[in-house]
Order: C-alpha cells, then structure tokens, then sequence
C-alpha cells in the first residue's frame, strides 16, 4: 500500500508532466521557427521587394500591407464593436429583439472563416465592387472580428461597478454622459485589450482574405484602400505550396515575422492588462 | 409647515409584486425624515422613487402622485436632469470615483457644463468646508480619493452632492458601512446640514432615527403603518406593529 504523501507525489509528477505536454507543442513550433527563421531576418529581407519570383529579396510589401489591413480592421471594428456593445449594455432593454441579436453574436463566432471569405468576396469584392482590395478585406476581417470584440467590451463594460453609473444618474448626467465619463474611462484598458488580442487574430487569419485582398505576387506598395495587398498569411502560403525552389530560410524568415508580430500584439495586450490590475482598487 | 415632498396613493410594483402600497407622506423643508423598518419592507425603493431611480430598473410601474416642490415628478416629460439636481442622493457604501478628490467634487458640475476653473475652484472649497473635510484635505485635492478613510469617502460623496446645490438629500443607510465613532461625526454633520438642506434618511438603526430625525416614518412590507414627529413615533406609538417593532418584539 501506498501512504498519502507518496501517492500525493506521483499525482503532481503526472499533472506537471501533463502540464508540459500542453507546452511541447507549443515550445516545438516557435523553437524551430527561431532556429530556421532567425538567419532569414536582415534590414534587406525586412525592407525591400521581392526579386527572382519571391526566392530572394525581402517581404517589406507583405509587411506593409498586413499593416494596412490591421489598420483598416481596427478602424472598422473598433468604433463598430464599441458602440454595438455600448447600445447592448448600457443603452437597451432585454427584449426579443437584443436577444436576437445576442445570439447572432454567439453565433456568428461559431461561422469557419472560410463562409466570411466567401461572404466578402460575394458583398465587398463583387456586389459593392470594391474589387479585391485592402478595403474589402479588412471589412471582412471585421465581420469576422465583429462578435469577439463586442463580447470583449461588454465584458470591460460590466466591470465597471453599476454603483459609478448610479452615482453618476443621481447627479443628474444623462446616459452618455454616465458612459462617456464613467463608465468609458473605467473600461477602456479592458476594450483595449480585447480589441488588441482581436487584431492579433485577425493579421494571422488566411481564409477571409483569400478571395478578398491577397495579391499573390505585387511587387510594390498599395496606393490606395481600393488596392489589392500582398499580406503575410497568404504569402506563407504562397511561398510553401505555389512557388517551387523556395529556400527554407525564406519560408521559416516570413512564418517568423508574422509570429512576431502576432506575438507583438498579445505582449501589448498583456501590458495593458497589467497595468489595469495594478491600477483598479475597487 | 413647509413640504417640500408629498405622496400620495403611491404605489409601486417590480414587475408582478407589489414594494410600495398606498404611501402617503409629507416630507418638511430643513427637517430630518427618517424612514424605518425591517429589511426588504421598501424603505430603499420609496426613497429612490423621490429622485426617479427606480427609472433605471426595469420593469418598474409607479403610480400615484408624489410632488417635489410643488411639482409632480411622476409620468413622462418630467425633467430628469433638474430633478436630479434637486434631489440628491448619497448611497449607502461610501462610492467615490476612481478620480482624484478634486474631480470628485467638481463631477456633477463639470455633467452640467461648468468651465470655469475659478468657480469649481470655490465649489470645491465650499462643499468640501460644508462636510468638514477642507482643512484636511485641502493640500491633496489631487490624489485619489479612493486613499481616503471610509468616513472621508462618505464625506465625500456628501460634498460631491452638496456642489450641485441640492434642496434635499436623500440618504440611504449612509452610516452602515462605517464604525460607530465615523457614525457618530456623520450624524452631527447631518444635524449640521439641515439647517440649509432637508434631509430624508433611511436606517435600519432605530437609535439613530431617534437620535437626528424630526419626523419618522415606519414601513412595513412596502407600507407606510405610522408617520409623525419621531418623540411621539418612539413614545407614543398609535398602531400595535410599530410598537412592536420600536421595542424589539420583532424585525
Ligand atoms: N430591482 C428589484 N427587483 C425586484 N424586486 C426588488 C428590487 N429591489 C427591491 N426589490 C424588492 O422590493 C422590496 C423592498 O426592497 P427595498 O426597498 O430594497 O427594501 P429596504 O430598503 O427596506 O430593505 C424587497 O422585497 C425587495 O426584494
Ligand atoms: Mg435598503
């Protein structure tokens, strides 16, 4: 028979060796991406255009219009995102018509991104004829995002104890003003970090801008909201399956530039997160 | 007699059940009113209807009359914000803003559109000297008034409301929170007060109602069962559960 303590023990090794199982993969991936990617990153590979059909050169048009695409998609989905969960939380009732739209939220989010692809390209790209552009892409990246944002701000917004907006009602401020000045100040690092970790998801997202703004190969920046983009995911793809004699170095260099970037973002996340818990006393 | 607040058949429901029946009183000019009873019997609920903040429950049906100087304030088209302004209310946890001590003060007046940095300068001063807190704080007007003693934050959010320029504090339990000896310096500030507000007070504190008010109230299951001057209330009682309850037979 095994006394307490002794099976106490083998109970944490096998929880810790779970628990390292869980890292493995995770440790694994951004191991070897390091490992094969790193000797890939230099000023040239960051900064200029691609040359010999995409083997050598740089990634800079890839970069810039991922950057532009976040850009658009915040643009959109912030104030978007923001006021829908505002008018959801602060604003109406709980009738048949917010529940409805409730649940479009919860199941909007449940949708492949593929169906959002599809969607954009058949309302942005054709129907509204933005064409396959940054424009239509990042709304489609904002349909997407729509859902993840509104839920990340409602969760900020009920943060904020309902006894600031009843203080703020019995001085006699209206209800924007109670949200704007109330309730806004208290949630906006909780709506900062949803919407950041939003963001991170969507730059790394391939099926919504398949069809809707990925340029297979444009070797010069976009002029313009209206213009195709080449966007990292797509150019990973790209890269590994679509162009033969592709150096790994090349391929490992850009899959380690998107992961940084991702990993940029969630670090800005978690950096307003703290921040906000070191800072909230209520 | 001057009323500043009449009810009258004032009932009120949350949803199907039924908080508020048949209320009918009189709240008079630079009085203290206290409201009494056991928990749950609608002291908070009547209170909160003086100042439309059941409004913000839904579900909420009032009806009735209830007048705030002169005026009906029940029904649609009433105007919220000059209502607001002249009932205030101070909650029962002390609940400053995460602000600075100075932005406390001055919140209500920058809502209604004051610039001036002069004159929130001298609201500041002013309500702060009305609840006895200037002199202490008037050199850290800047730090966060969440720092400040649970008294202070009552304090406070008292000054907070005073820079409005209210005619009547509602307070709801505004001790309840606080140790015995806070308690105590709250009350004389309301002895205070009263002299230039009138006060309405809910408490679940019997000595306290005897102690400050000058008209008390007893409710019970969302009836008001005996209202008058509170030396008689607490000597004299006219209706059998009142002085039940005044003697601690039950509650
Ligand atoms: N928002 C609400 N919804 C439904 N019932 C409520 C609500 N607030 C209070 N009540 C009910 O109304 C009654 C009176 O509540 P309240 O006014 O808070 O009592 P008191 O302040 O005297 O303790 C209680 O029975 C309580 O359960
Ligand atoms: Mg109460």
């Amino acid at each position: 028979m095994m006394d307490a303590r002794t099976k106490e023990k083998i109970a944490f090794n096998v929880l810790l060796a779970l628990t390292l199982l869980v890292i493995l993969p995770v440790a694994l991936i951004v191991g070897v991406i390091l490992w094969r990617g790193l000797p890939a990153i230099t000023p040239e590979f960051l900064f200029a255009m691609p040359r010999e059909g995409m083997r050598a050169g740089g990634i800079f048009p890839a970069i810039v219009g991922t950057f532009y695409l976040i850009l658009g998609v915040a643009f959109f989905s912030i104030p978007l995102g923001v006021l829908a969960a505002i008018y959801l939380n602060e604003y109406s009732e709980r009738n048949r018509l917010t529940r409805l739209i409730e649940l479009a939220i919860i199941n909007l989010a449940g949708v492949p991104s593929i169906v959002y692809g599809l969607f954009g390209l058949g309302l942005f790209v054709t129907f509204l004829g933005f064409g396959s552009s940054i424009l239509a892409g990042a709304l489609t990246l904002t349909i997407e995002g729509l859902p993840v944002i509104i839920t990340a701000t409602r969760e900020a917004l009920n943060t904020v104890p309902r006894s600031f907006r009843e203080v703020s009602f019995s001085l006699g401020a209206s209800r924007w003003q109670t949200v704007r000045h109330v309730v806004l100040p208290n949630a906006i690092p909780g709506i900062m970090t949803g919407a950041i970790l939003e963001l991170s998801r969507a730059a790394g997202e391939t099926a919504p801008i398949l069809f809707t703004v990925a340029a297979f190969y444009l070797p010069r920046l976009p002029q313009s909201v209206y213009d195709q983009a080449m966007v990292l995911p797509y150019h990973i793809y790209v890269l590994s399956t679509q162009v033969p004699n592709v150096s790994v170095k090349v391929q490992y260099g850009t899959v380690l530039v998107l992961v940084g970037m991702v990993f940029l973002l969630n670090v800005l996340a978690a950096w307003i997160r703290a921040r906000l818990r070191k800072k909230k006393t209520w | 007699m001057n009323n500043i607040i009449t009810t009258d058949r004032l009932d009120l429901y949350y949803g199907a059940f039924q908080a508020l029946i048949n209320v009918g009183l009189n709240v008079e000019q630079n009085k203290i009113t206290a409201l009494i009873g056991p928990s749950g019997c609608g002291k908070s609920t009547l209170l909160r209807v003086f100042n439309r903040m059941n409004d913000l429950i839904e579900g909420v049906r009032t009806t009735g009359s209830v007048k705030v100087g002169g005026e009906e304030i029940l029904g649609p088209g009433v105007d919220l914000v000059s209502l607001r302004k002249k009932v205030g209310m101070v909650f029962q946890r002390p609940n400053p803003f995460p602000l600075t001590i100075y932005e406390n003060v001055v919140y209500g007046l920058r809502i209604h559109g004051e610039k001036d940095r002069k004159v929130l300068d001298q609201a500041v001063e002013k309500s702060l000297s009305s609840v006895l807190l200037f002199a202490d704080l008037k050199d850290k007007l800047s730090s966060n008034a969440l720092s400040l003693s649970l008294e202070q934050q009552q304090r406070l959010c008292i000054a907070r409301l005073l820079a409005v320029l209210p005619e009547v504090l509602l307070m709801d339990e505004p001790c309840s929170a606080l140790d015995p000896l806070a308690t105590m310096r709250i009350e004389e500030l309301m002895l205070e007060l009263k002299k230039r507000y009138t006060i309405v007070i809910v408490t679940h504190n019997m000595q306290q109602a005897a102690r400050i008010s000058d008209e008390c109230g007893f409710m019970l299951l969302g009836e008001l069962v005996e209202f008058g001057p509170t030396k008689r209330i607490f000597t004299a009682p006219k209706d059998k559960r009142t002085e039940d309850y005044i003697t601690g037979r039950f509650g």
